[in-house]
């Protein structure tokens, strides 16, 4: 849209709706999990309304899925898409360092 | 009071005799690691962790690395491999150098390689976590190949990784325990910190069993060393072990647990030199001693080595020469010129020769090589030629601390070990031997003598235990058909060689010429004098005989002239009738 933008934010697809691909590593349902995924919930609720999906992903019952992101906390938080890849490890507790860890704030208001 | 105070140490030594035994019960899983498991009584603690620390490029993965290797290939134990540092391809490679084939483990399912990535930038925190990442991953490579050994290599990184280090000592903490609840025997190495083992205290949680690695420069020579700084419910060894890395793996020198318990063998082997054997009681050197030769530069005590090899050789012994002076090719030139063959022996395997700079390695690794070396060709005989460059290679005051090790490693095996060293040409001959003397068995000395515009070679048995040995200084030569022994010129004069030794032996022939002449001239003065008096006696006896005869004739004379007399002056009274002739007769008796 404005030039200046464009020139900057080349890997990031224009057309909107932006599509976020997000990825949360839980081991069982434990008190830690269960907080974050609803952190997360709310986060993205407000900020990327109809631009994400949520992936849940129980490493006890999917052992293998732990190496290809290289997991090793739980709770982990995998932002495939937009690239580049990001990893939040922990309950989410913090909105603020959520948005800025996630570059939500970016797309929001289109900056870099 | 002290009856009581008595009763109570024995109780106390009675406990520490039942702790023993509790150690000795203590199980145990076998490295692999050469010398390793002898200095840990068996290995490292099954079922338990073991922290392996150490600088940078100690060997502390490949020690982990080995350790499943071994564990796999000898003694039928799985391993999982928890990579820190290196990813999966690169441990592959970086341990193939070393003859290991981690991907054919990977493909037999005896070893699980997992490089957990840990990039800081890319890892924001947020709130309460745990590693049970960690924990599904680990498990499920034990699940895959049925582990009994981990290694996590290193979890430091993960300290560097993780901001949090409050959650990570906890998580790490709480891993131990569920590797201890698995049974597994787990290595853990760590980075050494400032003044304490490992950077972030991990010996803290890890208190069965630690084993510090270390990489020292001294005089530009690199020796790695390896320490179990604790082992605990079992007895090892604690001293700093040099050990090596090379194509085979690790391979340490576990020198310490040796003793003077070797037997002595009273079998007598041939030097090579027939005089020198009649020097050593008349048998040569014995089987399992220590052999010592030592002189100054060109006196050829490679030479006596090299006839020592020959004659093992020709019994069929198997030979080991560490020649730190000269090649292989040079060393079989040199002494085929002095009439000594050594490559119909290599040739048929029974001689090996390694040569090697001396400067190539520290001392210890010298020492662990050859320790490795002995311990694969199996020889009868070990030659060092010669010792004293070994020697430079490290610094003095380990230098006897060293040799004994190794003449005691030598000495267990019952291999004769024959040690040259060159000594310096103003150096007193029999001081400058590092000490090692009192090590040595049989010593023989080399010696230059100068006289007379000419260096001769003289040698001389300085000591030689457990035999009556001459005591006398022999000349020897080397030429074309080897080496000869010649007795010295031994007299008044002194103890002379060469050409002096030759003038004199003729002077002392030409001596004795003379005394024979002069007796045989007195020898035929005293026949002429026999014969001259023989000569006389028969003279006097004749003489006598003449004047016996002329005394026996004038008897007969006085006789007849009485006779004569008598019949005279019967005729005349017969004449005068005087008396008749029978008359006469009585008057004659009468007269008798």
């Amino acid at each position: 849209m404005n030039p200046d933008g464009a020139r900057r934010q080349k890997p990031i697809p224009m057309p909107a709706p932006v599509q976020w691909e997000l990825r949360l590593y839980v081991a069982g349902t434990t008190q830690k999990s269960v907080t974050a995924f609803a952190n997360l919930k709310r986060i993205c609720e407000e900020h990327l309304k109809g631009k994400y999906r949520i992936e849940v992903i129980d490493l006890l019952k999917n052992p293998l899925l732990a190496r290809g992101d290289q997991i090793f906390a739980i709770p982990t938080l995998v932002r495939k898409l937009p690239t580049p890849l990001k990893k939040i490890i922990g309950d989410l507790s913090n909105e603020a360092r959520v948005l800025v860890g996630l570059d939500i704030r970016a797309v929001g208001e289109e900056r870099s | 009071m002290s009856t009581s105070e008595s009763q109570t140490r024995r109780r106390k030594t009675n406990g520490g005799a039942a702790k023993l035994d509790a150690r000795r019960e203590l199980p145990k899983a076998p490295s692999g690691i050469e010398g390793l498991d002898e200095i840990t009584g068996g290995g490292l603690p099954r079922g338990r962790p073991t922290l392996v620390c150490g600088g940078a490029g100690c060997g502390k993965t490949l020690f982990a690395m080995e350790f499943l290797v071994r564990g796999a290939t000898q003694f039928g134990e799985s391993g999982v491999f928890m990579a820190f540092e290196e990813t999966a391809e690169e441990l592959a490679a970086n341990v193939a150098s070393l003859g290991f084939d981690v991907k054919k483990l990977e493909a037999q399912k005896k070893l699980a390689i997992d490089y957990v990535r840990i990039e800081r930038s890319e890892i924001e925190e947020n709130g309460e976590y745990d590693l049970e990442g960690l924990f599904v991953r680990l498990q499920l490579a034990i699940e895959t190949v049925g582990a009994k050994r981990v290694v996590l290599d290193t979890v430091e990184s993960l300290f560097a990784g993780l901001p949090n280090s409050l959650v990570l000592r906890a998580e790490l903490r709480r891993m131990f325990r569920w590797l201890k609840d698995r049974g597994m025997t787990v290595v853990i190495t760590g980075e050494k910190g400032e003044g304490t083992l490992t950077r972030e205290g991990l010996e803290e949680y890890v208190s069965d069993c630690v084993i510090f690695l270390d990489h020292r420069v001294a005089d530009q020579n690199s020796t790695r060393r390896l320490r179990v700084v604790k082992y605990r419910g079992s007895l090892h060894g604690t001293n700093e072990y040099p050990f090596l890395i090379d194509e085979g793996g690790i391979s340490i020198l576990p020198v310490s647990s040796l003793g003077l318990t070797h037997k002595a063998p009273s079998e007598r082997i041939a030097s090579g030199i027939p005089r020198l054997d009649e020097m050593l009681g008349g048998k040569g050197y014995y089987k399992g001693s220590t052999i010592l030769v030592s002189g100054t530069a060109g006196t050829g005590k490679t030479s006596v080595a090299a006839l020592l090899v020959q004659a093992a050789c020709k019994r069929g012994e198997r030979c080991l020469f560490f020649a730190f002076e000269e090649s292989t090719a040079q060393l079989v030139r040199n002494m085929q010129s002095v009439d000594i063959q050594l490559e119909p022996y290599i040739k048929k395997g029974l001689l090996k020769v390694l040569p090697s700079r001396p400067t190539a390695h520290g001392l210890e690794m010298h020492l662990v090589s050859m320790h490795k070396a002995v311990n694969q060709f199996e020889p009868d005989v070990v030659v060092v030629d010669p010792i004293t460059n070994l020697i430079s290679a490290g610094n003095t005051p380990e230098i006897q601390s060293m040799m004994t090790r190794l003449i005691d490693f030598l000495k267990m095996r019952g291999t004769t070990t024959f040690f040259t060293s060159l000594t310096s040409g103003d150096s007193d001959l029999e001081q400058s031997e590092v000490g090692i003397s009192s090590l040595i068995d049989s010593w023989l000395m080399l010696q230059i003598v100068r006289s007379g515009g000419e260096r001769n070679r003289t040698l001389t048995i300085i000591k030689s235990r457990g035999m009556a040995h001459s005591n006398q200084a022999v000349e020897y030569r080397l030429s074309d058909d080897g080496l000869h022994l010649v007795d010295t010129y031994l007299g008044a004069a002194g103890v002379l060689t060469g050409s002096a030794r030759l003038a004199k032996e003729a002077e002392d022939e030409a001596a004795l010429t003379a005394g024979a002449q002069e007796i045989a001239r007195k020898q035929e003065e005293r026949v002429r004098r026999h014969k001259a008096l023989q000569r006389q006696i028969v003279e006097l006896r004749e003489q006598f005989q003449v004047e016996d005869a002329a005394l026996a004739r004038d008897i007969q004379q006085s006789i007849r002239w009485r006779d004569g007399l008598a019949a005279e002056r019967a005729a005349m009274a017969e004449s005068r009738y005087a008396f008749k002739p029978g008359n006469g007769r009585s008057r004659k008796d009468g007269r008798r």
